[in-house]
Order: C-alpha cells, then structure tokens, then sequence
C-alpha cells in the first residue's frame, strides 16, 4: 500500500482492556494477544474496540484459538455492526518471528492489517505504543521476506471518553489508587481551578517577557490580545440585567422542582401511608 | 426488556446453594462499590456508538463480591433490541459471551448491569423488574445508571442503585393494592438506595493513564463553565411536566376509586337498614322474615387500582427534582463567577 501507510487513531478504551488482559494472562504466558476492531477509511484506521484470543506461544510453534477469535468477532458484530476487524495487538517490547505467522492470519481476516504492540513490561520505563503495518521486501521472485513499518499512532476520544479519562488520572494521586466521584459544586470550583492555574501561568510568561527574561513572541501576543478581548464588553446596567433574570429563572426553577417534590412528598403521606 | 433472569436462574442456583451459610439477609449487603477503570471507559464508548437514536443502551456487569463492597472489573455491551431481529436469541448471546470470556480469564459472574438514562428518566416499571429478577437471583447486584447529557457536561455522573428490602418483599408478594403498601410503609423515597461508587485503577493502568496524559494535546474543552442553560433546563422542565401531569391523572383515579368505594359503603348501609325494617315490620305482620340475601354479591366492591405505578411516578418526580436542582445551583455559581470577572474588567 501507501509508503506511510495509514495513521492510527486509538480510542484509550483499547488500551485500557489491552492492560487489563494483560494482567489477567494465564500462567506462564509472557504475552497477550488478541483481536482490534474498529473502521478504516482511506488514510486512518480508527480502533475503537478489541479482545483478546487465548493463544499457546511456545519456542518453535504457536498456536492461536481461531474459532474462538471468529466466535467473538461475531458476537461483537451484533452489538456494534459497523465495526470490522483491522488488525490485532500484542503485548511485549518485540516483533518476534512468530508475529509474522499470526499477522498473516489476520491478513486474511482483514485487508492490510494494522499489529499494534504495548510494551507492558515497561522496558524502557515507558509503556511504548507503536502499530505497524507489513510490507513486502527482498527481492521480488526470490526471497520475500515481510517488514513491519512503524506507523504514526494518535490518541482520540470522544467527548465524554475525555471527561472520563480525567476523571480516572485522578486515581494516580490516592495511594489506594481509589477516587469517588465528586459532587456537583466540587466540579464548578475544580474546573475554576483549572482555569486558574492556566492564567496563571500566562501570567508569569507576561511576567517574563516584561522583565526581559523571555523574547516576545508575536503569535502569543496576538492570542493574547483575543484573551482579553473575548471578555465582553457591556455597560454595568445590561450586564446586571442580564445576570439577573439568569438568575432569577434559576431561582424559580429551583423553587418549583421544591414545590413538585413536597408536593408528592404531601400525597404521600396522605394517600399511602 | 427483562433480560436477565433465565440465564441468571441456571448458571446462578448452583451458586446459591454453595454460598449458603454466609448469605443471612442483612440490611445491605453492598456498602460500597468498586468499579475498575475499564469499565468506566467501556459504558461511555457503548453510549457513544450505539446511543444516539434510541433511548437506552444496556449491558451486563460482571466482577465479584469482596466482603461487603461489590468489585466490577467487565463489563460487555447488550445489542439494541430492534423489531425486525429475526429470532434473536439474547440468553445464547449471553452465555456464549460469558463462556469465552472465561477462557480469557475474565470474571464471569454476573454482578448486576447498567443502563444509560435520558435526563434521568429511568425509574419505571421494566426496570423494577429487570432489577427484581436480578436481586432476587444474587442478592448483591446493583444496576448501574450512566447519564450521557450530564457527563458530556462536564463531568462523569455515573449511580449505582439497589433495590431495598421492603421493595424486595413487596415485588416478591405481588401485592400492589394500598392495603398492601400501607401494611409495608413504603415511601416512594425508600423505594432505590444509592450505593457509593469508587473507581479503582491497577498500577500499569496508572502507567498507561500517564503515557497518554503526556502524548495527547492538551485541549481541554471546558464544557463545565459553559454558562447557557435555557436548553437543558427546558428538556428537564417538560419531562418533570410530563410526569406530573402523569402523577395528577393517577391521584383522580385513586380519588374517584376511594370516592365509589364510600359510596357503596353507604349503599351497603341503606339497603341493610331498609332489610332491617322490612324485617321487623313483617315480623310485626307475623310473615316469616325475607331471607338474607347475599350482600357482597350485590354490591361488588370497585377495583383498587394499583399503586405501583404512583411510587413510581413519584420516584420519578422526586429525581427529577433532584437533578435539576443540582444543575442550577452549578448555574447559580457559575453566573456568580462571571459577575466577579465582570466586575474587575469593566
């Protein structure tokens, strides 16, 4: 195919499950593989979903449970029809000889299959993600042999997948590794939080930049000049007209949702019980 | 959309049996519930993909019981339930599923199953059941109920909800009349208790969480500081319209039947004294008396409506009271924290 080949686009959700099953691998397994499901179009692959496949690695032969691969391929199928298999995962630092067998296998299975390695025995103190795609080399006729090249891999999430990711980072800083949820004037004055800290470290560029410690960079005075600007700029009288009747409309839903509620509360005290 | 319970009845009887002398009902058996991340993130993905035109997405939750606090560590997606789906067969689906995620080494018990939720809206009848037949069969199991909308608003609101022991002997009973909810106290409040949720993350899925903090952009949408709320302020409104509107139609119906109900008390009343003087007046004409005719034939006592159908609606009612109460005192901060940027700036 293309020389570049294509850019992969993984959902974290795949790498949470890959670590998982990861964790979960038989006695005596040194890795894991399994199945990546998800879409392709003409210069990405998207991975939205995977499972692993049991599978017996030994020195000299390996065996995959196919059946069981096809099983769930097509249990997946029913809940989320659009997905089709793009390639399949391993865990583990290298490409050893008989990823080459498991990748021609799934090179039946789907059309230029994606490999995506995890390196979760952390080997270079990072867990390095990295997906390549097999392309054909030596020389043609003779001997052929089969090269894995590396492929760009970005991370993407949805929406919500983002505020749940962020939520989960809040796990590292517990030492039990727990964290509940928080409660809803919690979550205001966290992302003000948030926001401060951000000003607050434009502020010091400023800072610096002033003093002379820093070269003023154009681009970042310009997205500067849009900060400030983007605080609207409105006559004292509208804006306290504004938040006011913001505000009231809160304050009478808020009364009307106390009335429905000791309103039910009222009947049924009279009616049940 | 009671999906649960054949399969649970098979694979779970054994269970029960061997779990015998720990499983005395306390009070709540499940003080506390730790989800794994993956979980967390899976639910959210199944939402995203497949939720967009129907209502609700449902799975099935698999983990196990530590104690007093329930672990999930999996979850797997249910497939929507369409019309047109020729004989589909969710029990296979089911045990098929769990039967290869057993060969993966995955917890295969079934822990309980979550459900996404539209603006709140999910305290009704099927899922009451679904949860009964759960409950029934394990007794630890919890229904999860995912919000897409607020969550997409800033951030994860994801509840955990049982069914507590007076709604559990009433389902078993079948007893919906008054009487029989009046005999067991319940209130419309005591009907779901929540459960405290944690989320829990092993080592290297910390490690993972690290790589992506660093690879992907920092692009944070602040959707939580987003001042306008007129939109879903009005969806919340018209669905709590509607459900009130729901709640006053089955009080004139409890009315109109306690109403019809007096009604033939008095009629009860008139036709026994009118027997009593015809009685006396032929006992004082010397003819024998009329015989006693049947009364409770005569006067057939209307049918009580049942009154799951109120607790539910005002269960409903009473969430969505809640949850628009916590949005706009979320709002009311928010719009306080505007007036205080506006006020050093102008």
């Amino acid at each position: 195919m293309a020389v570049h080949g294509p850019v992969v686009k993984i959902h974290p959700v795949v790498l949470a499950s890959i670590v998982d099953s990861y964790e979960r691998r038989n006695e005596g397994a040194s890795r894991v593989i399994g199945t990546l499901l998800g879409t392709t179009d003409k210069h990405s692959v998207e991975v939205t979903n995977c499972f692993s496949v049991p599978h017996n690695e030994s020195e000299d032969e390996v065996a995959v449970d196919m059946e069981f691969a096809k099983n769930m391929y097509e249990l997946h199928k029913k809940v989320s029809p659009s997905e089709v298999i793009v390639g399949w995962y391993a865990t583990g630092y290298d490409i050893t000889e008989h990823s080459v067998l498991i990748h021609e296998y799934y090179s039946r299975e789907a059309p230029n299959p994606i490999h995506l390695t995890v390196d979760t025995a952390l080997q270079s103190n990072k867990m390095n993600i990295r997906a390549y795609v097999s392309s054909q080399m030596g020389v043609p006729g003779k001997t052929v042999g089969v090269m894995f090249t590396p492929l760009t891999v970005k991370y993407i999430y949805y929406d919500t997948e983002r505020i749940g990711v962020e939520l989960l980072q809040r796990t590292r800083e517990s030492p039990s590794r727990t964290n509940g949820l928080t409660t809803d004037l919690a979550q205001v004055a966290g992302a003000a939080g948030r926001v401060q800290e951000m000003l607050s470290t434009v502020l010091t560029y400023i800072e610096d930049v002033l003093s002379g410690k820093l070269v003023a960079d154009n681009s970042v005075g310009r997205y500067l000049m849009d900060l400030v600007n983007k605080v609207p700029k409105i006559t004292a009288e509208d804006f306290e007209s504004m938040l006011n009747s913001n505000i009231n409309d809160l304050l009478m839903v808020t009364y009307l949702a106390n009335l429905a509620q000791a309103q039910i509360a009222l009947n049924e005290k009279l009616v049940v019980l | 959309m009671c999906f649960g319970p054949f399969l649970l009845r098979q694979t779970m009887a054994s269970r029960k049996e061997s779990a015998a002398s720990g499983s005395s009902p306390l009070e709540t058996p499940v003080k506390q519930i730790q989800i794994d991340g993956l979980v967390v993130l899976k639910i959210i993905k199944h939402y995203q993909e497949e939720g967009q035109g129907s209502e609700v997405v449902q799975g099935v939750l698999l983990g196990l019981v530590v104690e007093d606090s329930l672990e999930i560590t999996n979850c797997f997606p249910f497939p929507q339930h369409t019309e047109d789906d020729v004989e589909f067969d969710e029990v296979q689906y089911q045990m098929e599923m769990m039967r290869s995620l057993r060969h993966v080494n995955i917890d295969h018990l079934h822990v309980g199953w979550y459900q996404s939720t539209h603006y709140g809206s999910f305290v009704s009848r099927a899922l009451l059941d679904s949860q009964f037949s759960y409950q029934h069969a394990i007794e630890e199991s919890v229904v999860l109920i995912y919000d897409p909308i607020k969550t997409a608003q800033g951030s994860l609101c994801l509840k955990a909800y049982r069914l507590t022991p007076k709604l559990m002997e009433i389902c078993k009973e079948k007893d919906f009349t008054p009487e029989g909810l009046k005999k067991a106290c319940i209130g419309y409040e005591i009907m779901f208790e929540e459960v405290p949720i944690v989320i829990k993350n092993s080592h290297l899925i910390n490690v993972l969480l690290l790589d992506l903090q660093e690879k992907s952009t920092v692009a944070d949408k602040h959707e939580l500081l987003n001042l306008s709320s007129s939109n879903h302020l009005e969806k919340s409104l018209q669905l709590l319209m509607d459900r009130v509107d729901d709640m006053s139609q089955d009080i004139n119906k409890y009315n109109t039947y306690c109403r019809n109900l007096s009604k033939q008390q008095q009629q009860k009343q008139q036709y026994l004294q009118r027997r009593q003087q015809e009685n006396t007046q032929r006992q004082s004409r010397g003819e024998p008396p009329l015989p006693e005719e049947d009364i409770s034939k005569m006067f057939k006592p209307p049918q009580a409506p049942p009154r799951m159908d109120t607790l539910l609606i005002a269960g409903q009612v009473n969430n969505y009271c809640q949850n628009i109460k916590e949005f706009t005192s979320q709002n009311l901060g928010k719009l306080f924290m505007a007036e205080g940027l506006q006020g050093h700036s102008s």
